[in-house]
């Protein structure tokens, strides 16, 4: 399991909350070639990121490789409070997985 | 008397420990509402294709409540920054679609009952194309558009 790959803040104004994301990934595509090689670099690319809050999944999204290197993610819901939790998970297509969990300022 | 609490101390933290795992493992987590990743979705080659196997349905109609931005021209087509905003009420998913790439599908988010329509990310395009703005509210599909320049593709090859 990759550590530290997820920068993340949420911000709550007027009840809604705005989540933002940074993820550090290759993404792949599949498509690539080597430049050097001239062969295919494998797909490697983040399928799904979920985001949790007080045991209710408030977004979830599946990508595909076409999301850019190193993901920017964000989105927003309505309901929590500055100082709750909310935690952010990926896992891509070859088993990986990170999650970070950051408190709504 | 030292020893009987070292057993008491060994029982707790074993305790601790267990409990640990099950979280870890995710049996005391909520099950998560998502589906399987859609494979075949994202693998079709084809704009129709893709929402057919996404949402069951290729149809959806254009509607003006839902915003694109993202740039008129991108320069690199590697990171396009694309933000789809909507104050529909009852969504359920947001998918953004790149029309030029090789396979168009680029992101579907499902959206719990608290979601806000608005997500926010930078995608990868091949080619000057439109991008796409899916949103699923309540059971009808609805869409909208927006041509982006490349002026250099961003998928690699």
């Amino acid at each position: 399991m990759a550590t530290g790959t997820i920068k993340v803040r949420a911000k709550a104004t007027g009840g809604v909350t705005e989540v933002k994301a940074l993820m550090t990934h290759p993404m792949e595509t599949g498509l690539r070639k080597d430049k050097k090689t001239g062969e295919l670099v494998p797909a490697h690319f983040i399928q799904e990121v979920t985001c949790t809050w007080k045991d209710q999944t408030v977004m979830a999204a599946h990508w595909g490789g076409t999301i850019s290197t190193n993901p920017y993610l964000a989105f927003k819901f309505s309901g929590a409070q500055p100082g709750d939790e909310i935690t952010l998970k990926w896992s891509d297509n070859k088993g990986d997985s990170d999650s970070e969990t950051a408190a709504i300022s | 008397m030292i020893d009987a609490r070292r057993r008491i101390l060994l029982k707790g933290s074993l305790a601790a420990g267990a409990v640990g795992v099950a979280v870890g493992a995710g049996l005391l987590t909520p099950r998560i509402v998502l589906a399987a990743w859609p494979e075949a979705a994202f693998k079709a080659e084809a704009v129709d294709a893709a929402l057919q196997s996404l949402l069951g349905s290729s149809s959806h109609e254009a509607n003006d409540a839902i915003k694109i931005k993202a740039p008129d021209i991108a320069e690199n087509g590697a990171v396009v920054p694309i933000t789809v905003e909507t104050d529909m009420a009852g969504i359920k998913s947001i998918s953004i679609i790149a029309a030029g790439n090789a396979t168009p599908l680029v992101a579907a988010f499902d959206m719990g009952e608290n979601a806000v329509g608005f997500v926010s990310t930078r995608i990868k395009m091949a080619k000057t194309s439109d991008v796409i703005a899916v949103v699923k509210a309540g059971d009808n599909v609805y869409s909208a558009a927006k041509e982006v320049k490349v002026t250099i593709g961003g998928c690699g090859g």
